[in-house]
């Protein structure tokens, strides 16, 4: 079946440059444009590449911060021991499952919000839009707060509101099991990066052509197959950008797991890992091995995304 | 949470952002330079700031409370006589991670600390990294004159004293006197905690423990060891490869059975694998009181929610307090041994004026000054004979006894290894198993210190 997207190349045909040689103009805008961006570069390089490099030599060694002088070079033992623990898996566990739930249940919400948002009346849109946006400008460890009070057994109100759900009484300690306490850890951080999703995809929506919507009815395409056969493949790239970001953003989750639950009951996640073996075991070398085996996740998932799904960051943005 | 909550719950908090504030200023000079560069300097400059010229000023790192170290600062201020000012920066508000903060900057040799409030267990850490300016030889005897054993022992590391003890703190056996009556028991005689679960059982009362994973259950673990005659660490070392635990001893199986069965009476509440001080301290004041082990904070936390409107005097009325739970009856019970003892940076420009200030800070009167209003028992045996003491806080004396009882946790400069390694495998409480916890244990604490497993 076919699906129906304008061709790319349509958008910015070059008009001035010729092929082949580069003009004085040219040249001179490339300059312009690495004297622009330039000193942006050296801090990037200066605040990400300096430390995670720094982190990459540390792994290497056995260092403990308050024992500065008996730092040894162990090589990679560090990560043998990291590799072979069961506790590292268990939280490549949980910080997969966290990352699948929310991503998913986010992807879905998002859509509905952005469909709301792109019909709502535009009297009420700009209103609507702050609104869908709070619970993104609540600060991660205040909403992990908030939520954690709701579902505390003796300040929350969750067990009262919802006492006549099976399962749920006013005993119910949501943080003393593995799977209630992810199920608010994962509500918590549904509730607060939703809208962030929502606002990429709104920005997807956008850029669905209305005369392909238009030609669609013309034909007579119910809304469904409009939304299956038009809407979605115009928007693949903006889906395919806001789940990169929420994948890569929802790998890390530290916040949540450190206010609600300190990592008990097996819902220690990577970062959380990594926490408690560099600030509180102070172990240095232990402690960046496993920020470097977490940095190496991210950029696999980064990679898996932008080769395997075939993700155009510039398209995304408009540029092609 | 470390020793509990080293505060009364209402009054005011200081605020940390104003002390943030007023700790970077300056230095907007290098806009025009780039802005890394710019970036750099404005850090650069903001970290050598010390303290304008003349009057010395030494900055006491404190643990949140209700606004009495402030206040000991500014009297001993006044009493220095212009020969230094003391200023007070709040930590965070749990043990844990105001050794966190501490140790970082001390392992960089920041020299903006003076003074530091610190909780017991990590003197030793700090003494052994170097980060304890050595205390000199008469202050020494001077700010252990009159104090309790337990605090002279948590402020020791290596059998020399390396911090001035400040304030200490011990947990009781709080009942309702009501309840008590009901069941018949008779406490003006030590109890037993299987005395204490019979009758929450009889009475379908609650028996307030400590069962979430945090220090909270290492101290609680650590009074049940000790009080049943063991120690978590049965042969002590400052290399962590031959640190010996005693988990598995008799002591050890014997803590775990108490542990045991107390979290599977029925009577430790629902939340008890979240519980912390704050939990059993509100599930004592509620309808289903019975019995818990808290700190003395629970008392001025009544006292204050009487006085707010929030609670029934009625309510305080009916708390009883006396020692700690006997493990085997007979046995005098070892009791958690918490409060906070100063530590001196080794890296402070003027260590001599940071000793006499600690010794201005832990004078009687001061500390009979925090006790009253902050709470926080006095580690000076002659505060509890001061009558004003004895109003505010009738169980003063038996305060003294625990603390005389007391044992401190283990003293290692691991403590966080050993202690996050005890959480993770006798968390939850009630699936301890005397056959396999202790072992398990030994062995995950062991790998661990031998980094050879994660914690």
């Amino acid at each position: 079946m076919s699906t129906t997207t304008l061709p790319p190349t349509e958008k910015a045909a070059p008009v001035s440059a010729p092929a082949g040689t580069t003009s004085d103009r040219a040249r001179s805008e490339r300059t312009l444009g690495w004297l622009l961006a330039g000193p942006a570069l050296l801090v990037m390089l200066l605040v990400t590449a300096y430390p995670i490099l720094q982190a990459v030599y540390d792994s290497l060694f056995d260092y403990r911060l308050t024992d500065p002088e008996n730092r040894s070079f162990t090589g990679l033992s560090n990560y043998w021991v990291i590799l072979t623990d069961s506790t590292w898996w268990i939280a490549i566990g949980v910080t997969v499952f966290i990352t699948a739930v929310t991503v998913a249940v986010e992807l879905v919400l998002g859509f509905a919000l952005a469909f709301v948002m792109a019909k709502a009346l535009s009297a009420i849109r700009p209103v609507l839009r702050a609104a869908i946006l709070i619970p993104y400008a609540v600060i991660t460890v205040v909403s992990a707060f908030a939520w954690k009070f709701a579902f505390a057994i003796d300040t929350g109100f969750i067990n009262k509101w919802f006492g006549w759900l099976p399962g749920i009484s006013g005993d119910t300690d949501w943080f003393g099991g593995q799977w209630s306490a992810l199920f608010v850890v994962c509500v918590a951080e549904i509730w607060k990066t939703t809208p962030f999703i929502s606002l990429l995809l709104l920005a997807g929506l956008a850029q669905v052509p209305e005369v392909l919507q238009e030609a669609a009815k013309v034909d007579g395409a119910t809304w469904w197959q409009r939304l299956r056969k038009v809407t979605l493949p115009n928007m693949k790239a903006a889906i395919m950008v806001a789940l990169l970001f929420r994948t890569l953003d929802a790998f890390r989750v530290f916040d949540s797991v450190f206010v609600m639950t300190a990592g008990a009951n097996h819902t220690e996640t990577v970062s959380f890992l990594a926490y408690r073996q560099t600030i509180s075991r102070l172990e240095i070398g232990l402690g960046s091995a496993v920020s470097v085996l977490l940095f190496l996740a991210v950029v696999l998932i980064a990679a898996v995304f932008i080769k395997g799904f075939k993700v155009d960051l510039a398209q995304a943005r408009g540029e092609r | 949470m470390l020793d509990g909550v080293h505060r009364l719950p209402e009054g005011p908090l200081p605020d940390p952002a104003r002390r943030l504030r007023s700790r970077w200023p300056r230095s907007r000079r290098g806009l025009a330079v780039g802005a890394a560069a710019a970036v750099l300097t404005s850090v650069l400059a903001a970290c050598g700031g010390g303290g304008g010229g003349g009057v010395p000023t030494l900055t006491w790192y404190t643990n949140p409370d209700s606004g009495g170290q402030a206040e000991i600062a500014s009297r001993c201020t006044d009493a220095a006589q212009g020969r230094y000012r003391i200023e007070t920066a709040v930590l965070p508000r749990d043990a844990s991670s105001q050794r966190e903060q501490l140790i970082r900057r001390l392992a960089a040799n920041d020299s903006s600390i003076d003074i530091m409030s610190l909780d017991p267990p990590f003197i030793p850490e700090f003494a052994q990294a170097g980060f304890l300016a050595p205390v000199p030889e008469d202050v020494a005897g001077r700010v252990t004159e009159d104090v309790v054993e337990s605090a002279i022992e948590g402020s020791t590391w290596n059998g020399e004293l390396v911090a001035v003890p400040f304030w200490a703190n011990t947990q009781l056996l709080w009942y309702r006197k009501s309840v008590v009556e009901a069941a018949g028991l008779d406490m003006t005689q030590p109890v037993t905690w299987d005395q204490l679960i019979t009758a929450a059982k009889d009475q379908d009362v609650l028996l307030g423990v400590q069962g979430a994973r945090a220090e909270s259950l290492t101290v609680w673990f650590n009074a049940l060891i000790e009080s049943a005659g063991g120690s978590i660490i049965a042969d002590n070392s400052t290399d962590p490869d031959n640190i010996q635990l005693g988990l598995t001893s008799d002591a050890g199986l014997r803590a775990v059975q108490v542990m045991r069965d107390i979290s599977r009476s029925g009577q430790a509440g629902a939340s008890l694998s979240t519980a912390t001080e704050d939990t059993t301290a509100t599930g004592f004041e509620g309808p289903d009181a019975g019995f818990q082990v808290n700190y003395p904070f629970v008392w001025g936390r009544a006292l204050a929610a009487v006085e707010a409107g929030t609670m029934e005097q009625s309510v305080p009325d009916d708390f009883g307090w006396a020692l700690y739970p006997q493990v085997d009856e007979g046995t005098d019970s070892a009791p958690p041994y918490g409060g906070i003892n100063l530590g001196i940076s080794a890296f402070s420009q003027h260590v001599d004026f940071a000793y006499a200030a600690s010794e201005c800070i832990t004078s009687t009167e001061n500390q009979a000054y925090y006790f009253t209003t902050n709470g926080n028992p006095a580690s000076d045996t002659t505060v509890y004979d001061d009558p004003d003491v004895l109003k505010v806080f009738p169980m003063a004396p038996t305060i003294l006894q625990s603390l005389d009882q007391a044992a401190p946790r283990p003293q290692t400069p691991y403590y966080s290894e050993v202690s996050g390694g005890l959480q993770r495998e006798y968390h939850p409480t009630s699936s301890v198993n005397p056959k396999t916890t202790p072992q398990k244990a030994t062995d995950f604490i062991t790998a661990v210190l031998r980094k050879e497993q994660l914690l």
